[in-house]
């Protein structure tokens, strides 16, 4: 399934949210379920799967590293995030750091800190997102594997922040 | 999801946790990471003259599964040689703690940190 079609859109790592949304919306009625309220049962089992894939398609397109994750697959290009450790020492050793100082951070309750940290993290994933726009633009098979790295990046990248969310709300409990 | 008992144990009781210096040159330091699911894992080996693991530290950030295929694998290397720790596969690490298959990955990352672990000892071995 291309959604870059589904939703005639060009197929790039750029997508005017504009366009999308409405798209999205025009998609999505048309394959509403209530529109077949009368129509056969095959009728209504298809809208309701096109539906699904509407929603789908629509969540992908307009999450960053979804949307990169989906050019790769249509380029064929394999991300195997389940079997494919990574193993960029550097990369890690931050990682290991990030880890340890949000525990501090947590632990000692240090709400500038974990701002500080924030925006770091933030400004970090914002790198890493236009690193990838970079790579995916030049099609070919060398910088989508760049490509391919910059999402496994981004995905440790995420965790990060979402962890880093977790902390701002317990913190902001108190 | 339920764990089993074996990965309750090792997350409740990790065993050696911690770390070496990773500039000593009988130090071996395996760094991995799961895309999946974020999760990073230190493994480090102390190895003896006679090519044999004295002793194994890991600090990883993870899940359960995560933390309880490195604490395994921690107690597993000991006493071997470096050779036969990379013989340590991820389906023994699996089976041991009956890991679901959407934990499967956790006993590949521990795998491929003994791995990661084994060629930087070679590689500080032989420069």
């Amino acid at each position: 399934m291309n959604y870059f079609s589904l939703f005639r859109l060009p197929e790039q790592f750029q997508v005017d949210t504009a366009d999308l949304s409405r798209a999205y919306q025009t998609l999505a009625q048309i394959t509403h379920p209530d529109k077949f309220a009368t129509s056969s049962e095959r009728e209504k089992r298809l809208a309701v799967q096109k539906n699904a894939q509407v929603n789908d398609g629509y969540q992908v397109l307009k999450t960053p590293i979804l949307r990169a994750e989906h050019i790769l697959e249509l380029r064929g290009v394999e991300l195997k995030h389940e079997q494919q450790t990574m193993q960029d020492t550097g990369f890690l050793m931050q990682q290991m750091e990030w880890r340890e100082s949000l525990e501090e951070i947590q632990s000692t309750k240090n709400e500038d800190a974990l701002l500080d940290m924030d925006g770091e993290i933030k400004s970090q994933i914002k790198n890493h997102l236009s690193l990838l726009e970079a790579e995916l633009t030049k099609q070919n098979a060398e910088s989508d594997k760049v490509a391919a790295e910059e999402v496994r990046k981004l995905k440790f990248m995420y965790k990060l922040r979402d962890e880093i969310e977790l902390i701002e709300d317990a913190l902001s409990d108190i | 999801m339920a764990y089993s008992e074996k990965v309750i144990d090792h997350y409740e009781n990790p065993r050696n946790v911690g770390g070496f210096d990773k500039n000593d040159p009988n130090i071996a330091t395996g760094m991995v990471g799961a895309p999946a699911c974020g999760d990073v894992m230190k493994l480090q080996l102390k190895v003896g003259e006679n090519g044999i693991i004295e002793d194994a530290k890991f600090k990883t950030y993870g899940c359960g599964s995560a933390i309880a295929s490195s604490s395994l694998v921690t107690e597993w290397v000991k006493g071997k040689s470096i050779d036969e720790a990379t013989s340590i596969k991820n389906t023994d690490i699996a089976e041991e703690l009956a890991l679901p298959p959407v934990k499967i990955h956790c006993s590949i990352l521990a795998e491929d940190a003994i791995k990661a672990a084994v060629e930087d000892y070679k590689s500080k071995q032989s420069s």
